[in-house]
């Protein structure tokens, strides 16, 4: 019987020829990352509970802040200062204000073949590289900090076989909400979902990245593309060239599979406030906005940019309304500028925001208020996610919202586009 | 780990995401005590100062999904929740809360055939909860599982088996 590729990457990181579905193993981790929602508590239970000394591997232990950056408070400010001692310290590699913590990881550390584990649930992206990633909390990621290892058992797995190609207007975002509004925010509890098919095949690192990293929002353990030479390339590119290349077997057994045709989808939208409540944009009725976000780990990166530069070029947004735009990372941001993006979005009357998780993480910069309606490209859409109690955020892709914050209510964006 | 304790039943939904349990904007606060005043506050801001010691969740399908936040397990573990019994859960929040000493039991049945203020009791030996006359199974939680729990968590656990 052959292996799923998360299989044979477990398989590897445990030390084993062989792993099956419900069996529990103990596996060595090749990076681990934990950013500033809650690192300060990581280090209290290493320093002040397990009183350990040493970080498993300097190398392999990666502190990033992307939460609260610029830090909104002197809280959060002191959060900050208790990881940058302790990165000094261990000597551990340390991000600052540069992005996104999984773009960070994307761009910088993970190669295909990899268990990456890391203290926050959208840990699941680097399945884009053909890495597994999973996310824990700050117990959990404490342990391996120390020691390297972690248990874990070997999930089912779902295939999601892809074809067709995307129309004008509809982008990688569009299916993946598609398909958690299908299988339901539990759908995948505990299970690998693996995106595969001659579409799949074709997408640019960005895209695989935006379909694994929501695969949490299904419940996944994880999400995972298979590498190719797309994936390959996209590593070697940034100087890493020592990688494990893993593949399903033509007789890997999955749990189920499911079929999508990307000839068929339109823009979707999750709407209040669980992102498995998923329409169509032409289902949606009239909806008024009052702000717009793009940005995100799953959402910021240049393509996305891109799409929505070519929507807002030489038009004004609703004056009324308000579009936050924060690059995923300092290279993203780099890339926009000389592409001319950043011209675009300030000249339409967007703010541009320094890379971090700004308005998806909904404490430390553009908070919406009392029965503020946000449309967004961040990951969740639960309520109060944004800032009050009572608003209301929507989930759409990165063009959805630029065109939505011309109009002031959500707009299809294919009436934009060419 | 008690084997077998009563408890209150406090209802809640399905799809009982992080981001209710523990609002963003409260997880910079410095200790769980100031936190645990918010659980649940985007859903009802009321509960916090409802439940007792001994209390115990019965709740729908994907308990604790969302964020990785380990504060949220925490918060619920500081509000002396004796348990939580619902349908299903997500998994990061499944580990997250074994790892913070908050015992999670499953069961499909239990959230349709309760009331809130229900009393409903345990019974780890015999992997039971009773509702009035009405007995519903729960999968076994392995004896190491329960005694992390009885613990505190796994850093209790480990600091006492390490004799530190």
């Amino acid at each position: 019987m052959g292996m799923t590729m998360g299989e044979k990457i477990l398989a590897r990181a445990s030390g084993k020829d062989l792993v099956k579905p419900g069996e529990i193993i103990t596996a060595k981790v090749d990076l681990c990352m934990s950013n500033d929602g809650t690192t300060h508590l990581n280090i209290d239970i290493f320093e002040n509970q397990l009183k350990a000394e040493k970080v498993f591997d300097p190398k392999k232990v990666i502190f990033i802040v992307d939460h609260n950056v610029p830090s909104e408070s002197a809280k959060t400010a002191q959060v900050h200062k208790k990881m940058r001692i302790f990165a000094q310290k261990h000597d551990i590699p340390f991000y600052e204000g540069t992005g996104v913590c999984h773009q960070i990881m994307i761009e910088d550390f993970v190669v295909p073949g990899q268990l990456v584990i890391a203290a926050d649930s959208h840990t699941c992206s680097y399945g884009g590289l053909g890495a597994f990633g999973t996310g824990v909390g700050c117990t959990d990621f404490t342990s391996v900090m120390h020691t390297g290892e972690i248990w874990l058992m070997v999930p089912e797995t779902l295939k999601f076989e892809i074809e067709g190609s995307f129309k004008a207007g509809v982008y990688a975002r569009d299916l993946i909400l598609k398909i958690i509004g299908d299988i339901g925010a539990n759908g995948a509890n505990y299970r690998i979902m693996e995106f595969g098919g001659p579409a799949v095949k074709k997408f640019t690192v960005d895209d695989r990245v935006v379909l694994c990293n929501m695969a949490v929002e299904a419940g996944a353990k994880t999400g995972l593309v298979e590498p190719d030479q797309i994936a390959i390339d996209y590593a070697k590119a940034r100087g890493r060239h020592d990688m494990n290349l893993f593949t399903s077997d033509e007789d890997a057994v999955y749990e189920k599979t499911y079929q999508y045709n990307l000839d068929e989808l339109e823009p979707m939208i999750a709407i209040p406030h669980c992102v498995d409540d998923v329409v169509g944009v032409t289902q949606i009725g009239e909806v008024k906005i009052d702000q717009g976000f793009i940005g995100s780990c799953n959402n910021g990166r240049i393509e996305e940019l891109r799409a929505a530069a070519q929507i807002l070029q030489g038009k004004k947004i609703d004056p009324y309304v308000k579009l936050l735009i924060s690059p995923a990372s300092k290279a993203v941001f780099l890339e926009a500028l000389a592409e001319g993006l950043i011209d675009i979005f300030v000249e339409s009357g967007a703010m541009v925001l320094n890379p971090n998780c700004s308005v998806c993480w909904g404490s430390c910069q553009g908070v919406i208020g009392e029965g503020e309606t946000l449309i967004s490209t961040g990951t969740r859409n639960f309520k109060g996610r944004a800032g009050h109690p009572n608003s209301s955020v929507y989930l759409a892709s990165a063009a959805t919202v630029a065109a939505s914050a011309l109009t002031g209510k959500i707009t299809d964006p294919r009436g934009f586009v060419v | 780990m008690k084997e077998a304790f009563k408890g209150r039943v406090w209802k809640l939904g399905d799809d009982i995401d992080t981001d209710i349990i523990i609002p963003t904007q409260f997880l910079a606060l410095k200790t769980v005590e100031d936190m645990k005043k918010y659980a649940f506050n985007p859903l009802r801001p009321e509960l916090a100062a409802q439940i007792q010691p001994g209390d115990i969740i019965v709740a729908g399908k994907n308990f604790g999904c969302g964020s990785s936040r380990e504060q949220a397990p925490e918060i619920l573990a500081a509000l002396k929740i004796s348990c939580i019994i619902a349908k299903s859960y997500a998994r990061i929040f499944y580990r997250n809360a074994f790892n913070n000493g908050l015992l999670l039991l499953e069961n499909s049945e239990l959230y349709d055939c309760c009331s809130e203020g229900d009393h409903v009791s345990v019974h780890l030996e015999s992997s039971q909860v009773l509702l009035g006359e009405k007995s519903f199974e729960v999968a076994s939680i392995p004896t190491d599982l329960l005694q992390m729990v009885e613990a505190g968590g796994l850093v209790p656990f480990m600091r006492k088996r390490n004799g530190k």
